[in-house]
């Protein structure tokens, strides 16, 4: 019947910015590519987006900052999902990150970092990428 | 000792999440997952919350295992939504409206895409259940996709089917149309702040005096000369009396009051035997969907595609019916299968 696997994504908006249209952007193109994407809305903490990847089972997690606390809560999530024993699941961030951030996001684990003008075909197909290497 | 029963048994969520995971991708596990796991099922307590899209489902949800929650009760979810048909991605956003209880001790929520299956529910919702169930859940919510009229297997899964609705849909025809309003154990009137929620109440209310439907108004029954109906149940005339609510999921009003009425609904279909009947209904109408799964895939394997190709070109040329090529086939699948 049916087999296949499905891809499953988790889009999420740790903190506190109230401004979710990237996120649900981003939530859109990976529905139109075949995915199944988990939205959990906005204001979320970190345990709350690693308690939802784990009980969710995803494949990859997409996170979405525009308030410029990314270097306090993506610390935070990347250590959670260590301590979950998630720490081979991707994580892609989005929103406004400044350049000289990158390197130590990476440095933390995080897959990839997109910033303003990326294109959606860009975003899908390193999400696509990945998955096809697991 | 079952590989899955032990897993399943410690419960832990990430295990739980990825076993449901590879139900829901492979028939074969769900297959071996039900054979280990069936025995030891039917402890859960599960409620099915269906309605209209929009009408509150997932903030009802929300408060319901709040509250159940904080009764002390552990509560698990598993919220579907559609397949996109055309790409088989889907937006699964019932966890929006359930923030409050993410996160809490004793609360698992699962999405869960319905990949074209068209009840309300996905194939793989029963198995989720069933693992659920064993893995100690006391209460098992159940929101099905936005449904309109037809999308009744909930109830065939539920023991309590919520039917909800808001304010200001449809007219009191609507409410005598076959379908969704003949599998509620309760109905709900969310959004009950609305003014025009009063109108919605009387209508269906004046569409529960009209009378229930003759034979058994829970799932969608299968006709009668089915073979597998058996006669002793065919009408378990309800005495359930089936109560109109009204709540405002959004604010928690009126929760209490609906879970007292679970409760009693729940002591009603124990005392009266009900439970089992409708345990009785599920098996007839679960074998018979994997004995019609079974007779397809057996006359997929034993017929070739060419075989196939040729009816089915004879049926579009005009030169046979679909019935008759649909009796042949079966005919020649089953001479080669048994």
């Amino acid at each position: 019947m049916i087999g296949n696997r499905q891809p499953r994504i988790l889009i999420a908006k740790p903190g506190l910015d109230g401004h979710d249209r990237g996120a649900k952007v981003i939530a859109r193109a990976l529905r139109d590519a075949g995915m199944e994407v988990i939205y959990t809305g906005l204001r979320q903490t970190p345990e709350m987006i690693v308690n939802a990847a784990l009980q969710e089972d995803v494949d990859a997690i997409g996170l979405s900052i525009l308030s410029g606390a990314h270097m306090t809560l993506l610390p935070r999530i990347m250590t959670l999902l260590v301590e979950n024993d998630m720490s081979e699941t991707p994580v892609f961030v989005g929103g406004i990150i400044p350049v000289e951030d990158i390197p130590l996001l990476e440095s933390l684990g995080i897959t990839a970092v997109f910033g303003p003008g990326s294109s959606l075909s860009e975003i899908t197909n390193i999400f696509q990428e990945f998955l096809a290497r697991e | 000792m079952s590989e899955y029963l032990d897993k399943v048994r410690q419960g832990s969520p990430r295990v739980i999440a990825r076993l449901i995971t590879a139900v829901e991708n492979d028939d074969d596990v769900a297959q071996d997952v039900t054979t280990e796991l069936y025995g030891y099922t039917g402890k859960s307590y599960i409620v099915g919350v269906t309605g209209p899209p929009g009408c509150g489902k997932s903030t009802l949800v929300n408060e319901l295992a709040k509250k159940f929650n904080d009764q002390g009760k552990s509560v698990a979810v598993i919220a579907v939504d559609p397949s996109s048909p055309f790409t088989g991605g889907a937006l699964l956003g019932d966890r929006v409206r359930m923030s409050e209880i993410a996160g809490r001790e004793g609360v698992y929520i699962r999405s869960m895409a319905s990949r074209g299956t068209l009840g309300g529910l996905a194939q793989a919702t029963s198995t989720a259940i069933r693992i659920l169930d064993v893995s100690g859940y006391e209460i098992i919510l159940i929101e099905t996709v936005g449904a309109g009229q037809a999308e009744v297997d909930i109830a065939s899964v539920a023991h309590t089917t919520l039917v909800v609705e808001a304010p200001g849909g449809g007219d009191e025809v609507q409410s005598i149309k076959a379908g969704i309003l003949e599998i509620a154990d309760i109905f709900i009137v969310n959004k009950a702040d609305r003014p025009s929620s009063l109108q919605t109440v009387r209508m269906l209310e004046m569409m529960l005096q009209l009378g229930r439907p003759p034979v058994s108004k829970h799932h969608a029954s299968l006709p009668n000369e089915n073979p597998f109906q058996f006669q002793q149940d065919l009408n378990p005339s309800s005495q359930w009396q089936v109560p109109v609510m009204k709540t405002v999921a959004i604010e928690g009003k009126g929760i209490y009051e609906l879970i007292d009425k679970l409760k009693e609904h729940q002591d009603y279909l124990v005392n009266t035997g009900e439970l089992f009947e409708r345990e009785l209904q599920r098996s007839r109408q679960e074998i018979e969907r994997l004995l019609q799964n079974q007779i397809i895939s057996r006359s997929r394997h034993s017929i070739l595609a060419e075989e196939r190709d040729r009816f089915v070109t004879a049926v579009a040329r005009r030169e046979m019916d679909p019935y008759a090529a649909a009796e042949q086939l079966f005919e020649l699948a089953n001479s080669r299968s048994f």
